[in-house]
């Protein structure tokens, strides 16, 4: 009987425990979580504070899922070293497991820069993991100033999530607009006035300098008094496990389209693994990627290529959909942009009106042509019409 | 597996397919107390003045939006992509993902898609048997 482990107890971890046993229902799989709690909805912490998902319901799966699929999961163990020559990984508590193959689907942690006097900060937390949520909620008052570093899709979720829970909530980023890492600059500002209008205070283009207790010292020169400080500037993928003996990495772990690594029959997925196209960092690839590597460890033959990177973001009722990258010719107004490159859409940001923006992602992810249909029409109002007849029969009256 | 299909050649665009979808699943006792209310259809005629036809969740056999779902709310059952709205958060990745246009938000803002009429009263597509000149059909077509 093979063995599998799997490092990671989040989404491309449980994703990795469905690829394997859609190949394979005998093998015995061992997933290892640092987290005491997996298997949970990692971006539901937002909505937890917010009072939109409950503790129980977070699951991203059944409650039963590890035990109907056969699975040992040691909770609150990490992996410490791997020993690929012998197939093995060394855990934190001293144990030794053999593998036939494994993911390293660790995730990634957040990066805290080393700013001065941030130890004089009593209450200080990250927003990654139900723990830190937990944690931070137990602060939450209403006359409590909240300070976040970071105004990219972590700190704006967080924002979101505790504006009615306290008094006043600031958020600072050193980059001049807000969601820098999915948005232009006249897109953004179309979000940042919504974010102000819905109580948030921004201090775009200033970042703290140094803290000393309460007090946050500013690039700009200002002070800001907080009660509690949310550090949620980024992340960085965990790659340590594979970089120690010798696997490639860059700012992830380097994987080819069956997500295996540079080691022989060590897998990556999730937010520690790096694409072709850079590392995405988005649960739909952590889903698919995780899913992917389980049927390849397991001897299936699976591929995940050439993922689009995609984000779909609500914030205080405005919805935020983005999709690839923003190159070539801008088409279209700041909240329905379109980028055209080579006769293919190679991105779009849509703020607002959202419906059927899996049309446009569609025609990403099928490189469509954008001279084979009526782009101009699809792009002031997606729907099947522009595609024509033929499509629509093959779509609409047949099994897809 | 049988799945709702479409014939655009005899859709007639009398929109009776969204109107029945929305009292299918409304859970009211009479479809006259739909009147002046907005309602959120999970099939929808589109077209223009020369061409019209209805869509509605396809059920892909792979599909994208239970893949892309953060929550888990969407899966496949018996070939079905179901919705347990209880477990969904109105975050719309699937809109994002749906090839179809076929995950749309609901009244409240969560996600709301055709699950066949299988878990409401109706028990059968509702949008088929209403539909007055046969440009819906519920069949297996492999």
């Amino acid at each position: 009987m093979k063995s599998y482990v799997i490092i990671g107890g989040g989404i491309a971890g449980v994703s990795a425990v469905e690829g394997i046993r859609s190949v394979d229902g005998e093998a015995k799989i061992t997933l290892v979580s640092s987290e005491k709690t997996c298997a949970y909805s990692r971006p539901l912490i937002s909505y937890y504070l917010e009072g939109k998902a409950k503790l129980d319901t977070m699951g991203y799966r059944e409650s039963d899922f590890f035990e109907k699929n056969g699975v040992t999961v040691l909770r609150g163990v990490s992996a410490e070293r791997l020993e690929p020559e012998s197939g093995s990984v060394v855990l934190s508590d001293g144990q030794k497991l053999s593998y036939d193959a494994l993911c390293v689907a660790a995730g990634s942690s957040p990066f805290v820069p080393p700013f001065s006097g941030l130890d004089t900060v009593e209450k200080k937390f990250s927003f990654m993991t139900i723990d830190d949520a937990l944690s931070l909620e137990k602060e939450l008052g209403a006359d409590k100033r909240v300070l976040i570093i970071g105004a990219g899709l972590i700190g704006l979720k967080c924002a979101e999530g505790i504006r009615d829970r306290v008094k006043s909530v600031t958020v600072a980023d050193l980059a001049p607009h807000a969601l820098s890492s999915i948005l232009t600059p006249e897109s953004a500002e179309i979000v940042e006035r919504h974010l102000e209008k819905s109580g948030i205070e921004l201090l775009l283009g200033d970042t703290a300098d140094s803290f000393d207790g309460n007090s946050a010292y500013m690039r700009s020169g200002r002070t800001v008094e907080f009660d509690i400080l949310v550090l949620a500037v980024g992340v960085r993928a965990n790659t340590a496990l594979v970089k120690a003996v010798g696997g490639e990495v860059n700012r992830g772990i380097l994987i080819n389209g069956k997500m295996e690594t540079s080691i022989p029959g060590v897998f990556s997925a999730g937010d520690c693994a790096e694409f072709k196209s850079g590392v995405l960092a988005i649960l739909p690839a952590a889903h698919i990627g995780g899913f992917t590597a389980g049927v390849n460890m397991a001897g299936g033959s699976e591929c995940y290529a050439d993922p689009v990177k995609m984000n779909s973001i609500g914030l205080f009722g405005l919805h935020i959909m983005t999709a690839g990258l923003y190159e070539g010719d801008a088409l279209g107004d700041p909240d329905r942009r379109f980028f055209v490159k080579d006769g293919y859409l190679s991105g779009f940001i849509l703020i607002g009106g959202v419906e059927k923006a899996g049309i446009y992602t569609s025609l990403m992810r099928d490189k469509t042509p954008l001279d084979t249909i009526d782009f101009d029409a699809v792009m002031r109002s997606p729907s099947l019409l522009p595609f024509g007849r033929e499509y629509r029969k093959e779509k609409l009256g047949g099994a897809v | 597996m049988k799945r709702v299909y479409v014939n655009e050649k005899w859709c007639l665009a009398c929109h009776l397919c969204e109107y029945n979808c929305a009292f299918a699943n409304s859970g009211l006792s009479d479809m006259a107390k739909l009147r002046g209310v907005k309602i959120s259809p999970r099939i929808r005629v589109e077209g223009d003045e020369r061409i019209s036809y209805a869509v509605s969740c396809r059920h892909c056999t792979d599909p994208q939006c239970v893949k892309s779902c953060i929550t888990g709310a969407l899966s496949v059952a018996d070939g079905a992509v179901r919705i347990d709205r209880s477990r969904c958060v109105g975050c719309l990745t699937c809109v994002l993902a749906c090839p179809y246009g076929c995950v749309a938000p609901g009244a409240d803002g969560l996600a709301t898609k055709c699950e066949l009429c299988l878990n409401n009263s109706a028990g059968a597509p509702a949008c088929v048997a209403g539909c007055p000149n046969g440009a819906i059909v519920y069949e297996e077509r492999g």
